[in-house]
């Protein structure tokens, strides 16, 4: 497609005129986002393409060689009890945590976006601070928390005389107890929310009051698809994060407790975990790979289908 | 460098996700402080070594004194070798990725346990070579330590540290139950069942004092031992997870645990324990008795030195005393570029005069702090006479003075993990295998045949 400018024919690509100048910004944009775009190609698509053709073979760092075993690992994994137990505890965790804990950092957003003065910055910190705890720390503090005889979390239901479960041996409540410590940084999502909250135009607001609209018919009808971008955007990176849960649960379930006794049986062992333990302490890399790129593919779909969806449910200012 | 592409770039994508494994310090050598060094090893030929040495797997700046001082002693013995220490525990991802790099270790400090995957992989020397260029006796070392580095008949790698296991009695708690800890028969496992129904205590259905706790699935090689049977075949190629033996004490190990109430409360129960502090489990009455390695008298005499225990051997069915051994190891990495000096390192780390001048460090420091010290267990035969004969003075403290001596009595009748292609796999498929019947997942017969399944794959993935 071609365009007149300035009386001369000008090629149009995506809409934009390819003029000298045009070609001139994408040479400094190219040149600004190479650091990023040479990082993805040796850090991330060169690895992950790599691991793709591991996952055809029978790659062990420490044999000296590697066979091409074509679809055996996949083969394997149809077979494999291990796969579809982590896969059951990790979409059990994630279907749980996911809107858990949006529904708790909007609370929590709607609550800092109330407050005004010097306590906003005071409570602003506080609900972020979780954030910057080390993951391993998170685990060891949940461990003490937890704990179904001295535990804090039971202590507490103790005192309205509930007699609380075994948070961390009984393969029942193994992973709501999981949730509960996964909520402990809920922070992220919560600034995210806090933000799009602060962009909501408070006219729109005054304007429903005026109309004789409720609270919650104001939150349903202008906080919610005002904010619907932040909500969607948190949904599809809680979701990912969820699905590659890593350390916390390992730190609490298998890192110094390894080969010491548990009963959390196999309600512990998430998708990840399973994939670490393949790869770094039984060496089969190569199945490794392919559960690796069993897990990118599930990641793949649920995001598609978010996206899919979404079209439905989020407005984007401007469209 | 063809080796190193796909190990590197296939870890870079799997542990963006995982992260690292945090090393676990080895209770064994727990400790501080850095000693003078105290010469060079009088009892092996000198060798002419120097050059730069990558030592993977020991930390000497964090490192306690027993490692400090016998890094120090060959410093002294070998000033003309630059040794680079990795300042770090043993970690097969870690010792990986070094293994693929241009800086490959020359020489590995890793668990006896491991060293049979290594080796299977031919990525560990033979020690003959080293044996012969220093006249280093291996005899000195204990036979199971020695056994737990040998495969094919060849030794790969020179034990260090040897931790046993031995019944650790409560006598408060024994005293309270009515039993005479001497007159308990731990051969008879009718008898240590009983005793475990008297020796636990609750308080509504909430434990407060655990009866027996057998320590599985980590000992379960003990008790299958004391059954007449073994977890692996010794050559380390077959998994034995699902033998008559093993199932039997899986199914009255659990039971002990199931006897004494709900697994989970018990669970969480020894979760509550000071374990390493002045209000530990003996100290407040809230154990029987369990089998536990030695290290754990240095805790009890140093943190609660009043506490009244009796070490007692555990017991094969037929009476036998034996007991499960571990611990560390020196190999050299096939391919160095400085085999004198990597078999200088790798013995005078392991050799009678380093251990006792760590021993004699150990010991000034203790009474330096006014600390109680039970000993250091080195593995070297020769090296823990002289040691527990001339370092160790726990004339006032006579509980512990028996203790130890009941531990050294036992150190001959130990055997340890036969060096297996898949010995990490075949820990993980018995400890779940055991977890699941503890947590009422599965019948000791489905779940250790499950188990035995999945171990003897580890070992087949992983063998030559």
């Amino acid at each position: 497609m071609t365009a007149g400018i300035q009386g001369r024919e000008v090629r149009v690509i995506g809409g934009v005129p390819w003029t000298r100048n045009t070609r001139q910004d994408l040479k400094w944009v190219l040149l600004f986002l190479s650091p990023w775009i040479i990082g993805f190609i040796v850090l991330t698509a060169g690895p992950m393409l790599w691991t793709l053709y591991l996952s055809f073979t029978n790659y062990n760092p420490i044999r000296p060689v590697t066979n091409f075993v074509g679809i055996e690992n996949y083969a394997r994994m149809l077979k494999d009890p291990h796969v579809l137990n982590s896969l059951y505890n990790t979409i059990f965790y994630t279907v749980l945590h996911v809107p858990l804990s949006m529904g708790i950092a909007l609370l929590l957003a709607l609550m800092l976006n109330r407050i005004g003065g010097r306590s906003a910055g005071f409570f602003r910190t506080a609900f972020y601070i979780p954030n910057v705890t080390p993951a391993v720390a998170v685990g060891t503090l949940f461990l003490l928390l937890l704990n179904g005889n001295s535990g804090v979390i039971n202590g507490v239901l103790g005192f309205f005389g509930i007699d609380g479960p075994s948070w961390l041996n009984d393969p029942t409540w193994v992973k709501p107890g999981i949730i509960i410590m996964s909520l402990w940084t809920v922070g992220n999502t919560v600034v995210i929310y806090f933000a799009a909250l602060k962009n909501v135009p408070l006219e729109m607001y005054e304007a429903a009051r005026i109309d004789g609209a409720s609270a919650w018919d104001q939150f349903r009808n202008i906080t919610v698809p005002m904010i619907s971008g932040a909500l969607f955007f948190t949904f599809v990176i809680n979701t990912i994060a969820s699905l590659q849960l890593f350390t916390e649960v390992y730190t609490m379930f298998f890192g110094a407790q390894q080969g010491q006794s548990s009963g959390a049986g196999d309600a512990a062992e998430f998708y990840v975990i399973y994939l670490f333990h393949e790869a770094f302490e039984v060496f089969r890399m190569g199945y490794a790979s392919a559960l690796a790129w069993l897990l990118f593919a599930v990641i793949l779909v649920i995001t598609v289908v978010q996206i899919r969806v979404s079209r439905r449910f989020v407005y984007y200012e401007g469209e | 460098m063809r080796r190193a592409v796909p190990i590197l770039v296939s870890m870079v994508l799997l542990l963006a996700a995982c992260g690292p494994n945090a090393a676990t310090p080895n209770p064994t050598t727990a400790g501080g402080g850095s000693q003078p060094a105290s010469g060079p090893p009088a009892s092996l030929e000198p060798l002419k070594a120097e050059g730069k040495l990558f030592a993977y797997g020991f930390a000497y700046k964090t490192g306690d004194i027993i490692a400090q001082t016998r890094a120090d002693v060959f410093k002294d013995a070998y000033p003309d070798v630059d040794v680079t220490w990795s300042e770090s525990g043993f970690e097969d991802q870690k010792f990986l990725t070094a293994l693929a790099s241009s800086d490959k270790p020359d020489v590995v400090n890793m668990p006896r346990n491991k060293i049979g995957t290594y080796v299977a992989q031919g990525v560990l020397d033979p020690i003959s070579d080293c044996v012969g260029k220093t006249g280093f006796d291996t005899n000195v070392f204990y036979e199971a330590a020695r056994n737990d580095v040998t495969v094919d008949g060849q030794m790969y790698a020179f034990p260090e540290f040897y931790n046993t296991r031995n019944w650790i009695i409560n006598n408060k708690a024994f005293e309270d139950a009515g039993i005479d800890p001497d007159s308990l028969d731990f051969s008879d496992w009718d008898a240590i069942a009983a005793a475990n129904e008297k020796l636990v205590k609750k308080n509504g259905d909430k434990i407060t004092r655990i009866g027996i706790d057998p320590k599985i699935p980590e000992f379960l090689p003990l008790w299958v031992k004391a059954n007449g049977g073994a977890v692996m075949s010794d050559d380390g190629l077959t998994s034995q997870l699902d033998s008559q033996e093993t199932i039997d004490a899986v199914k009255y190990t659990t039971d002990l645990v199931k006897a004494q109430g709900d697994p989970t409360k018990w669970l969480d129960f020894r979760n509550t324990w000071d374990f390493f502090g002045g209000k530990n489990q003996v100290a407040s009455n809230q154990i029987g008795a369990w089998p536990m390695e030695q290290w754990y008298l240095n805790v009890l005499a140093q943190n609660s030195p009043d506490v009244d225990i009796t070490v007692k051997p555990f017991l094969t069915k037929d009476g036998q005393p034996i007991t499960l051994e571990d611990g560390n190891s020196w190999a050299i990495v096939s391919g160095t570029d400085n085999p004198d000096a990597a078999c200088a390192l790798v013995t005078t780390m392991v050799a009678t005069d380093t251990w006792v001048a760590a021993a004699k460090a150990r010991q000034e420091d203790a009474e330096k702090n006014n600390k109680p010290q039970t000993g250091v267990y080195s593995g070297n035969q020769e090296a823990d006479q002289i040691i527990f004969d001339k370092y160790v003075d726990l004339s006032d403290m006579p509980v512990f003075e028996a203790a130890v001596k009941a531990v050294l009595d036992n150190q001959a009748n130990a055997f340890g993990w036969p060096p297996s292609p898949g010995a990490a796999g075949f820990q993980t498929a018995m400890t779940d295998g055991v977890n699941r019947v503890l947590s009422g997942g599965a019948t000791p017969e489905d779940s250790m045949s499950r188990a035995n399944q999945e171990a003897q794959d580890a070992i087949d993935s992983n063998a030559p």
